[in-house]
């Protein structure tokens, strides 16, 4: 069973610490994240209405969020009539017993799994297995995060922190009946997992689903995959069972045609992705429930900063043009959503009250990348900013902050202020600020302070300087 | 929250409190909804070979012969409706399945199945390691909005580019993981 993110220890910058030692990890994030960053940037310069597209993008999704209510009896309707069931999850909890129930209904005792962030988010795969049902991942990258007891690092490619060879390790390892003379070559690797999970596919009766959209209007369902793990659990199985956030609608059939071109070219880099699965209700025979997840979204539809996040289609272009994601990694994060995304998705949903959550907003140097390449176009820096406010801070800074506040509120106090640094400035250290004060003198020097505030050289002889060349 | 509500009713009070007064949006639809493209067949042919799928443009009267020449041999699933006999049943040991599409894409290189007549179920154009594709000239449309349009989302929906793949050991792609690794698309035209 892969480990879960849920109460993880640590913050941010002590995770990250330990990642930027690792060598390996780096040269392996920087590799991967510029090879996807350049593709997008190529399929993406191929339209020419890529910000119209983006645009539409944008407006569907807060169409979306604004009516949420209404468009989700429209898809509880349409799914049903299409012979689907429904059902609804306040809180991971509930989603876990839901499925868990039904599961059990079935009598069955192994599931097979599509890679989905919905189930990985509530940890379905550990409560499943809490009752004696054994979930198996069937995407490459996360059957390697899987089998090897990790914690995926990226959205898009979750085993992007694994090397060949430390994969066909985890496989001679863990898979059963692999060839011992198994190379690491991928493409004998990527077979080894094919034989692997090929019998699965075929004698698996229950199928866990995420999708990456609803239709409201149709009540169909979307699923954008590469390898056709997607398409085998999808359509063998007797029972699918797909669990899926409540903000992943669109209201139209039409809205597809917007992101069916922003997401694959944003996510893989690729014009379309090999294989895209639609399908409305139960289909060919099939048994279909849909269980949709709250989770913590409500609360953050009530944050007008905050909701624009529930924009995002989960495509993690703005992973892959990350400063800080490329050096620190998936893991310091702490969640299932890393990356500019992660840090301001993960402390809404989960709220503030952890070290960790509390130190996402920080994790970023505001560039603004990520705002660029976001194909529905969600504003991440204006969300950090504002979640940094939101966050609790140590009494001393807070007192700390109070004081900057009511000296530079009045110009008279601000050059006292400046006029006293000037004459102690011989003592100001220029590293090692004491107490709370030397996180920032860790990395950084202390400025020097001037001879003279510019406001009293001004004063002195700017002034009278400019008067003279006019 | 009270006790006793639901999580549905739950889920949609919590919603409608928290986009009370949110302002109805506008959505713009200034992307290209309508592409002209003079040469869809060449432009398909082009994209779909990108995906390192196998592509020939067919005339129609040597359609038949030029099907002979791909099956060669191969235990080769035939749906209803295909218009041809003498099909292999069982999917485990079929070699390869024919189908027809719903629909083909040019600026993406896209195959639609709808799984209607000729186009087989989910299962049967999954299982088989090679799929042959006949795609019908005048099925091809410039864009995805032009093929959404002509779609049926009742129907289960199979959108098709290229081989099965991976790129999720180093970013290396790989054709062919649980998919068909082999796709042929013969374009009559």
């Amino acid at each position: 069973m892969s480990a879960t993110f849920i109460g993880m220890p640590g913050n941010f910058p002590k995770n990250a610490e330990k990642a930027v030692q690792d060598s390996q990890l780096r040269f392996n994030l920087r590799k991967a994240t510029h090879t996807i960053r350049d593709k997008r940037a190529e399929v993406v310069g191929e339209l020419p209405d890529w910000g119209e597209l983006r645009a539409a993008g944008k407006a569907i999704k807060d169409d979306v969020l604004h009516n949420l209510d209404r468009y989700l009896i429209q898809l509880e309707e349409a799914v049903t009539r299409a012979g689907g069931t429904v059902h609804w999850a306040r809180d991971a909890a509930e989603a876990n017993r839901i499925v868990t129930d039904l599961v059990k209904a079935t009598g069955e005792t192994e599931v097979v799994k599509v890679k989905s962030m919905a189930t990985q988010e509530i940890g379905l795969n550990e409560a499943l297995a809490a009752h004696g049902i054994a979930a198996y991942e069937t995407d490459l990258a996360e059957l390697i995060v899987q089998l090897g007891d990790d914690f995926p690092s990226h959205i898009l490619v979750p085993a992007i922190h694994r090397n060949r060879s430390e994969i066909r390790e985890i496989f001679l390892d863990k898979m059963p009946g692999v060839s011992r003379d198994l190379t690491d070559d991928p493409p004998a690797l990527t077979e080894a997992a094919r034989l692997h999970l090929r019998d699965r596919f075929l004698r698996s009766k229950v199928a866990i689903s995420g999708a990456n959209f609803m239709v409201a209007e149709t009540g169909t369902l979307v699923v954008l995959e590469s390898e056709g793990n997607g398409r085998m659990c999808l359509s063998l199985p007797e029972t699918l069972i797909s669990v899926v956030g409540i903000e992943k609608l669109l209201p139209s059939w039409r809205d597809l045609e917007v992101f069916l071109q922003l997401l694959p070219r944003s996510s893989t880099g690729e014009r379309m992705n090999p294989y895209t699965s639609m399908w409305t209700g139960a289909v060919e025979g099939q048994e279909f429930h849909l269980v949709l997840l709250d989770n913590g979204r409500t609360d953050v539809l009530a944050d007008e900063v905050g909701r624009q996040a529930l924009r995002c289609i989960r495509c993690s272009a703005c992973l892959n043009v990350c400063p800080v994601y490329e050096r620190a990694g998936g893991h310091a994060y702490g969640s299932v959503y890393p990356g500019p995304i992660g840090a301001i998705l993960t402390p809404q949903l989960r709220g503030m009250t952890t070290d960790l959550d509390a130190s996402l907003p920080f994790a970023s140097s505001l560039c603004g990348a990520c705002y660029d390449v976001c194909p529905v176009a969600i504003d991440i820096p204006e969300v950090l900013v504002d979640l940094r406010a939101k966050a609790p801070h140590a009494a001393a800074e807070r007192a700390a902050m109070k004081v900057a506040g009511w000296v530079l509120d009045d110009h008279e106090r601000l050059a006292t202020a400046q006029r006293a640094a000037t004459r102690l400035r011989r003592f100001v250290p220029k590293k090692g600020l004491p107490g709370p004060m030397s996180a920032w003198t860790d990395t950084r020097d202390v400025p020097e302070i001037p001879e003279e505030s510019f406001r009293d050289w001004w004063e002195r002889a700017g002034r009278s300087a400019s008067a003279e060349e006019r | 929250m009270a006790s006793g509500m639901s999580a549905r009713e739950e889920i949609l009070a919590k919603v409608r409190a928290a986009v009370a007064g949110a302002p109805t949006v506008e959505i713009p639809r200034g992307y290209r909804t309508r592409r002209q493209v003079d040469d869809l067949v060449g432009l398909f042919a082009e994209r779909v070979g990108d995906y390192r799928a196998i592509v020939r443009v067919v005339p129609s009267a040597e359609l038949g012969a030029t099907i002979d020449a791909c099956v060669h041999g191969r235990r080769m699933v035939v749906p209803d409706g295909f218009g041809r006999d003498g099909g292999w049943d069982d999917l485990d040991t079929a070699d390869g399945v024919m189908t027809h599409c719903a629909v083909a894409i040019a600026e993406t290189g896209t195959i639609v199945l709808d799984h209607g007549p000729g186009q087989g179920t989910r299962a049967q154009t999954l299982v088989p390691d090679y799929h042959l594709c006949v795609v019908l000239a005048d099925q091809i449309v410039p864009g995805v909005p032009e093929a959404v349009e002509r779609l049926d989302p009742s129907r289960p929906l199979t959108w098709i580019s290229g081989p099965s793949a991976t790129s999720d050991i180093e970013l290396n792609r790989v054709e062919g993981v649980h998919g068909p690794r082999t796709l042929e698309v013969l374009i009559s035209t």
